[in-house]
């Protein structure tokens, strides 16, 4: 049955969040930075469902569904925000929303 | 190669090709197409993995409500390509993209190096694992408490999208 | 023998300045005057008390002299610090008692004086404070058994000085005065500090019983090898020299001699006392105590008598000059000063400390007298203001001349007896001979004689232009003249008796002396003390033929000068000014004392505020306000801006930063 090993899904999973992180360190814009913060989470997922298939525990699946209510309650919130800032600043260019600076 | 290998291969290529579809996309709408593909690869890769419940719950809920939220917004704003080349890439956004290559790329080599016998418990798998019953049952039995602390979490965050995007409170 | 008669000698001046002083001088003034001259009574009766007590010590020593066994007070542990155990102790033996006697008695009458002459002065209770404070420390300087003490009391009179000096420090030109006065003596303390160092280095004990008990244990070929000093004779000369360097300083030779004249911007009282009678005489006090140490260091001693025979000379030429009447005692006191070194430096220890009593007599008596004629004339100090002044001030006038007779050493007066004893000894003093030769002993001899001719004439030329003659006191000074009170009046004529007595104390054996009264016999009377520094100056050469000359010449030499002085000052002549012309260069060259100041200055003080503005520009500005301070809070502002870098408010930077973090761990984990 299980025929490809662990150590794949794994790797794909790496893959897929250093394409994320990759798109959250260089994207300018608010919300495709909020999506590549979405594979992100969602290459965590397929990490805790791989290992609960290696050990036949359910945990992980648990887990990965709190991640995804958890990743929808976010999304609400977080896009609810970036409607706002761009009400007020009428830009999303994350280098522009720098009034910490300094 | 095994089915098994066959389809693991194709849907792992499809969500990576997704992945970076995100990442590069110009038009934001673009990208959010994307992602949508993307989540559908890796609702396939659950199946492989014997999590119907979690593929399930991957299209219902991540790719058909977070998306299609993410897909209003955009339309709400209307935004305009975004410009790529505009301002340069800082040193140190590219110092940080190198550090996490560098990051994966290790972690990837030490997980090439694992062995699998240690970690399978060489239990077989039961038919019914991953299904929505199994997986109900340990949800509501053994983690009943996080279960229902989601369900306030959710409410709060129901509360607060409101309270926050409101034009006038 | 013990007893604690001693300690109450230093105490009562010591009380007297407390009370005077903790009520910050705001007693009322016959109260605070009384109390300091009550304390002066005191210790003055209590320095008889223990004379008498010395005397009763006396015993044939079975060399023909009578030794005193010196009373001791113990005191208090004031320093045990691994082998120095030193306490603070009094010694009171027959050198201390002379100089007792003369400090209390000379110090009562001169507190006396004052109570007439600061009579109108605001600060009059802190006058008497400073005063009794400064009897206190000198007390402490002659009656202190080992150096440290006599230290404790040497600084403490140049604090006291410092004090007086500047005691009207409203001026800044008193104050000034009192400045360098405490500056050069420090550049002589630090000297005598030095000295005392390698004295202890040397014999391990710094209490004038175990100095000289250890220099007694030296045999002659300790010291000198074969014609010339050895290592050890070395040591001694240095300590000897290194003490009498602090000796210039504190008693105004060559050449640290330039705070005296200077000092006379104090009260004159307090020139009086402390820059005539006791202080500056400190000096030669320290040399005639450690007799035992010169005696084995001729060398030293030889650069003593030079030194004190030059400033004798030096100072009596700018006194001829002056113009200022206590400018012209200063410079007198610095000469006079200059005999008693000559004297202790030629090993006769005697004969310095006899003219230190009779100067102490005639000097003190020649200051108060000018004090009284300043006071009279409310505070003119130019002779060329004053004369015929005998009219108005007769007294004063009188026992002005018995000083000027008795410093010009005009027999029977005192001065005449201790300055002969002087001369005759440095011009037989073997010791010199041996190490230099018999010119030397002729030089210095002649070089003292022009200086008492001199001293006879500057002396009579100040009595004569002040005294007699036509008045040239200005017009309203002269309505308001008045004759000195009896507060001043009776101490001038006290110290005028010792003036014209004192020295029969010391009648040369030339003329029958010594007299058979043990108090009449100085000489004998100090043997206890310095008779072993003079048997080791063994032997004066030359006969009473050679005494005779010296004796003959000394008259004459005073006759010149008093001659002189009378014909050109007596009355209105123009010699003087013609002669001054003809000078020329010369004159004016004494006039401004030989520009030493301008000298040390030029020198010295140059040198010094060199070195201080380097100091200041280099350390002070650069080093610690620019690059200390100021460096640190640019490095602080500098990592400052570099730390800023990390809150620019970019999210994406934020995020770079942990996933370098995040690089770390997984590096570290894997």
């Amino acid at each position: 049955m299980l025929t490809v090993p662990l150590a794949h899904y794994l790797i794909l999973s790496a893959l897929l969040f250093a394409i994320g992180l990759t798109g959250v360190l260089l994207r300018r814009n608010a919300i495709v930075l909020f999506m590549c913060v979405e594979l992100m989470l969602n290459a965590v997922n397929l990490t805790f469902v791989a290992f609960s298939r290696a050990w036949g525990d359910h945990t992980g699946h648990i887990f990965a569904f709190m991640v995804i209510a958890v990743a929808a309650a976010e999304a609400g919130i977080g896009l609810a925000l970036i409607v706002n800032v761009f009400r007020h600043r009428r830009s999303l260019n994350v280098d522009e929303l720098t009034l910490l600076k300094n | 190669m095994t089915a098994e290998q066959f389809f693991f291969y194709v849907f792992g290529a499809g969500m990576l090709a997704g992945a970076l579809g995100v990442v590069g996309a110009r038009n934001p709408v673009n990208g959010a197409l994307s992602l949508v593909t993307s989540f559908f690869f890796l609702a396939g890769l659950y199946v492989l993995l014997n999590a119907h419940f979690m593929a399930v719950l991957q299209i219902l809920v991540y790719a058909g409500a977070i998306v299609v939220l993410f897909l209003f917004v955009l339309m709400l704003l209307n935004l305009g390509d975004d410009e790529h080349g505009k301002g340069k890439i800082s040193l140190t956004k590219l110092a940080g993209v190198g550090t996490g290559a560098a990051v994966m790329v290790t972690l990837m080599g030490a997980f090439t190096g694992m062995r699998d016998a240690g970690l399978t418990r060489g239990t077989e798998l039961s038919a019914d694992f991953g299904s929505i019953e199994v997986v109900g049952r340990v949800l509501l039995s053994r983690y009943v408490l996080p279960f229902e602390m989601v369900s306030v979490l959710l409410l709060t965050g129901i509360v607060g999208a409101v309270v926050v995007a409101k034009r006038r409170l | 023998m013990q007893t604690g008669l001693l300690g109450l000698i230093a105490f009562f001046p010591l009380l007297g300045a407390l009370v005077n002083g903790l009520t910050g001088g705001r007693l009322p003034k016959p109260l605070s005057g009384g109390v300091a001259t009550l304390s002066m009574v005191a210790s003055f009766v209590l320095s008889i008390a223990a004379t008498w007590l010395l005397v009763s010590t006396g015993a044939d020593d079975g060399h023909g002299h009578v030794s005193y066994t010196p009373l001791l007070w113990e005191g208090w542990t004031w320093m045990a610090a691994g082998s120095l155990d030193l306490s603070f102790s009094f010694a009171f033996d027959t050198l201390t008692a002379v100089m007792a006697l003369v400090i209390t008695g000379v110090g009562l009458l001169i507190h006396v004086f004052s109570i007439g002459y600061m009579h109108e002065d605001e600060g009059f209770g802190r006058y008497f404070a400073y005063l009794n404070l400064f009897v206190f420390a000198m007390l402490c300087l002659v009656l202190g058994d080992s150096l440290p003490v006599l230290f404790l009391g040497w600084e403490g009179v140049g604090v006291a000085s410092y004090l007086l000096i500047g005691f009207w420090y409203q001026e800044n030109a008193n104050a000034d005065a009192a400045k360098k006065a405490f500056i050069v003596n420090r550049i002589g303390d630090a000297a005598l500090l030095l000295g005392m160092f390698t004295l202890y280095w040397l014999t391990g004990g710094l209490e004038f019983s175990h100095l000289n008990g250890w220099l007694g244990s030296l045999s002659a070929t300790d010291v000198v090898s074969e014609g010339s000093p050895t290592g050890l004779g070395w040591v001694l000369t240095l300590a000897a020299v290194l003490i009498f360097i602090g000796c210039t300083g504190k008693s105004a030779q060559l050449p640290l001699f330039t705070w005296l004249p200077d000092a006379m911007a104090g009260p004159t009282p307090v020139s009086a006392l402390i820059h005539a009678a006791t202080m500056v005489t400190a000096g030669v006090y320290l040399i005639a105590r450690l007799s035992g140490l010169f005696a084995l260091a001729p060398y030293a001693s030889l650069l003593v008598a030079v030194v004190g025979t030059g400033t004798a000379l030096f100072a009596a030429t700018i006194a001829v000059t002056q113009n200022d009447i206590k400018k012209v005692l200063a410079y007198s006191t610095v000469s006079q000063l200059g005999f008693m070194f000559a004297a202790v430096g030629s090993g006769a220890f005697f004969a310095g400390v006899f003219h230190l009593m009779t100067h102490a007599f005639f000097k003190a008596l020649l200051f108060l007298g000018s004090g009284a004629v300043i006071h009279g004339l409310q505070g003119e100090q130019d002779i060329r203001r004053m004369g015929g002044l005998r009219k108005s001030m007769p007294l004063t006038a009188l026992t002005f001349l018995v000083g000027c007779l008795a410093i010009a050493g005009v027999p029977p007066l005192s001065g005449f007896f201790s300055k002969d004893e002087i001369l005759w000894f440095v011009l037989s003093n073997t010791s010199v001979t041996g190490l230099v030769g018999g010119w030397v002993n002729w030089l210095l001899w002649a070089s003292l004689l022009v200086t008492a001719a001199l001293t006879a004439f500057y002396m009579f030329r100040l009595y004569f232009v002040v005294f007699e003659g036509e008045s040239r006191v200005d017009a309203d000074v002269q309505a308001h003249i008045h004759r000195e009170p009896l507060s001043m009046a009776l101490p001038l004529v006290v110290l005028a008796g010792l003036a014209v007595v004192g020295g029969f104390a010391g009648v040369p054996h030339l003329l029958g002396g010594p007299l058979p009264v043990w108090w009449l016999d100085l000489h004998g009377w100090l043997h206890s003390a310095v008779g072993h520094g003079e048997a080791l100056y063994a032997s004066q050469f030359g006969g009473d033929g050679l005494a005779w000359l010296s004796l003959g010449a000394a008259l004459v030499s005073a006759a010149i000068g008093i001659v002189l002085a009378r014909t050109w000052y007596g009355s209105a002549s123009e010699a003087p000014a013609a002669f001054a012309a003809k000078l020329g260069k010369l004159y004016t060259g004494s006039l401004n004392k030989w520009y030493v100041d301008e000298l040390y200055e030029a020198t010295i003080g140059r040198a010094y505020r060199l070195k201080a503005l380097v100091l200041h520009r280099f350390v002070d500005e650069f080093a610690i306000d620019l690059a200390g301070v100021g460096g640190t809070a640019w490095g602080v502002r500098f990592l400052g801006t570099v730390v800023r870098q990390f809150q620019n408010g970019d999210v994406q930077r934020y995020a770079v930063m942990t996933v370098l973090g995040l690089g770390v761990i997984v590096y570290l984990l894997v």
